[in-house]
């Protein structure tokens, strides 16, 4: 009759379980990077060059990029004098957060410059595009005091003209800015932040 | 013929399991039409993957090819759009009949102490059940299946730290693509349903294990006749296999007449936007889920104030989630002695009737956009975060008033003929 110890019994047994969660957490490795985004998602994600010598002034064109809808618009001088009068109802008027946009465009028009705004057109709240409604006051739709800018139609988040976000709206931060560089007058590159930035 | 079954039962428990789930599984005599509700749902369920099955033999899961294959199953293939409207109506009734089946289990108390467990996995199911309805409303990749799935999955994004990280894992790219359309598919057609088919059949070993509830909340199993026979229980086959059936026919009539005469039902089942195809650039103008998430989707957005610094959009999808959560906790917070409605105070009865007329009122407005006024007074976002209110205080003030009141003595027999 053999003696059996329970308690070396009951350790090689821990330990041979043990053994076996960890291998199968290794195999689960392979399954769960393959929901990753493949190298060929990864590619198309590459720069576009975006031509808006048509694009008039108050008007905006919409442009693909990493499959997201890219606003380029053309602001007005009134447009621009709007978003001064607007800091009150705005969440982060001087742009603080920075994962919203390049440093270039840490300013309160949120761009390179004061006329052109680039824009991810999706919603920071749910992803939604929000509308265009540029033009101020009541006829706009959204709301009496409206001073222009864009509301998105799924839960009501609010943009002024610079993208950033009011306040009490389920949006929690601005629209993104993405990286871009103007290379001439009328020609923008989307994906980079400057013509010395490698592609990547 | 005996002789077969004997061949079988030396290799097989045959009659055995014929006797303890069917021809001698006792259930209470007393159920009503409220007990229609669980075999209706099997056999959706049934219909559900007959008719997957033929759908998925002409469907293209690819987002160059999906849309057309749906409208090729409609008009080209044979019967193709009898099929289509069989699934996409039973999505929809699924949903009916799982939502009556829960209110039957809230008015008769039917999760009380043993049989906890039971429902929880039927809380399982349910969410198993949403799961499987959004990733199957991705498949006809049309406008708002594609914003519906951008919105849910964006929820993702409202966790901390991880959550952009985890959006893409999902999406398997930067915004809802092909990618994402052919995991949909896998998990609809393969993963989900083999663990709905496991759920079901875990949640029917429970039921036979603790027994039916009944609309008097009284516990059959503890009067027995000198056999052991519960002296309120009938044998489920023939009596309950032949009242099930005239709730099939019952339920076909309503089922064949949506498909034949109102398959969209008016927007409610398939929406408008869905018959134009998927366009990335351009969000429908009311963005709304199918019917069946709408209550919940107007407790996200019921919240649009930032709290302890954390953004609304968190809080947004913390509340939805917790009220789905909120269901599994049910065992637990209803203090009531009595299970029934029937002798519970008026107190759990008015507050069962307001949490009802909140449910459809939150569906309702889940609908709607948010800044209109459809109803009395307010905008739909002010009522909705009054529903908030009602819907959360029916469950956490629970354990509170479940308690108050007069409940009526239970006899130990059951009542009704």
């Amino acid at each position: 009759m053999v003696e059996v110890n329970f308690r070396r019994r009951r350790f090689l047994t821990r330990l041979t379980a043990g053994v076996g969660a960890v291998g199968a957490g290794f195999a689960v490795v392979p399954f769960v990077s393959s929901m990753l985004p493949s190298a060929r998602a990864l590619a198309a994600g590459s720069p576009t060059t975006v031509d808006f010598s048509k694009l008039e002034s108050g008007q905006m064109i919409t442009v693909g990029w990493r499959g997201k809808p890219i606003w380029i618009v053309y602001r007005t001088k009134e447009m621009l004098d709007r978003l001064w009068k607007i800091h009150d109802f705005l969440l982060d008027p001087e742009s603080s957060r920075t994962s919203q946009q390049p440093d270039y465009a840490k300013n309160e028009y949120r761009s390179r410059g004061k006329r052109y705004s680039v824009l991810v057109g999706i919603c920071t709240h749910l992803g939604c595009v929000p509308l265009s409604k540029f033009t101020p006051g009541v006829n706009s739709g959204v709301q009496s005091d409206w001073p222009g800018g864009y509301y998105c139609p799924c839960h009501g988040s609010k943009y002024d003209l610079a993208g950033r976000v009011f306040k009490n709206v389920p949006a929690p931060s601005n629209l993104l800015v993405p990286p871009h560089y103007f290379v001439n007058e009328t020609t923008v590159i989307i994906g980079l932040n400057s013509k010395e930035e490698v592609a990547g | 013929m005996s002789g077969l079954l004997d061949w079988f039962d030396a290799r097989f428990p045959l009659r055995k399991v014929a006797h303890e789930h069917a021809l001698s599984y006792y259930s209470p005599k007393n159920f009503n039409a409220w007990y229609y509700f669980g075999s209706l749902a099997i056999l959706v369920l049934f219909m559900q993957i007959v008719t997957g099955i033929f759908l998925t033999m002409h469907y293209k899961p690819d987002s160059q090819l999906a849309f057309a294959s749906v409208e090729y199953i409609m008009r080209d293939v044979p019967w193709g759009w009898l099929i289509r409207y069989l699934h996409s109506t039973g999505a929809s009734l699924m949903f009916v009949i799982i939502y009556l089946h829960m209110f039957r289990s809230l008015m008769y108390g039917s999760f009380h102490r043993p049989r906890e467990l039971l429902w929880i996995i039927g809380s399982i199911i349910f969410v198993a059940l949403m799961a499987e309805a959004f990733m199957g409303y991705l498949l006809p990749w049309g406008n708002m299946s594609y914003w519906g799935a951008q919105v849910i999955i964006s929820l993702f994004t409202a966790i901390p730290y991880v959550g952009d990280a985890l959006a893409q894992w999902i999406r398997g790219d930067f915004v809802i693509g092909d990618a994402t359309l052919n995991r949909f598919f896998a998990f609809h057609v393969v993963l989900v349903p083999m663990l709905l088919l496991l759920l079901v059949f875990l949640h029917m070993v429970a039921l036979h294990k603790v027994g039916s509830n009944n609309p008097e909340g009284i516990e059959i199993k503890l009067h027995r006749d000198e056999n052991g026979i519960p002296l309120d229980g009938i044998p489920f086959h023939p009596y309950y296999t032949v009242k099930d059936l005239v709730g099939v026919v019952l339920f076909t009539f309503v089922y064949l007449g949506i498909v034949f005469f109102v398959p969209d039902m008016g927007g409610w089942f398939l929406e408008p936007d869905n018959f134009q195809v998927a366009n990335t650039f351009h969000t429908p103008p009311d963005i709304k889920p199918l019917w069946y998430f709408t209550p919940f989707y107007s407790i996200l957005r019921a919240v649009t104030y930032p709290l302890f610094g954390v953004a609304a959009k968190f809080w947004g999808v913390l509340s939805m989630g917790m009220s789905i959560g909120m269901i599994f906790l049910l065992p637990w917070l209803d203090r009531s002695p009595v299970r029934s409605i029937l002798y519970k105070s008026p107190i759990f009865t008015w507050a069962l009737g307001i949490f009802v007329v909140t449910f459809i009122m939150l569906g309702y407005l889940g609908g709607k956009n948010p800044s209109h006024t459809d109803l009395l007074f307010f905008t739909n976002v002010v009522w909705s975060q009054i529903g908030y209110f009602l819907y959360f205080g029916f469950f956490l003030l629970m354990p509170v008033y479940s308690k108050l009141g007069i409940v009526k003595t239970v006899g130990t027999r059951v009542q009704s003929k």
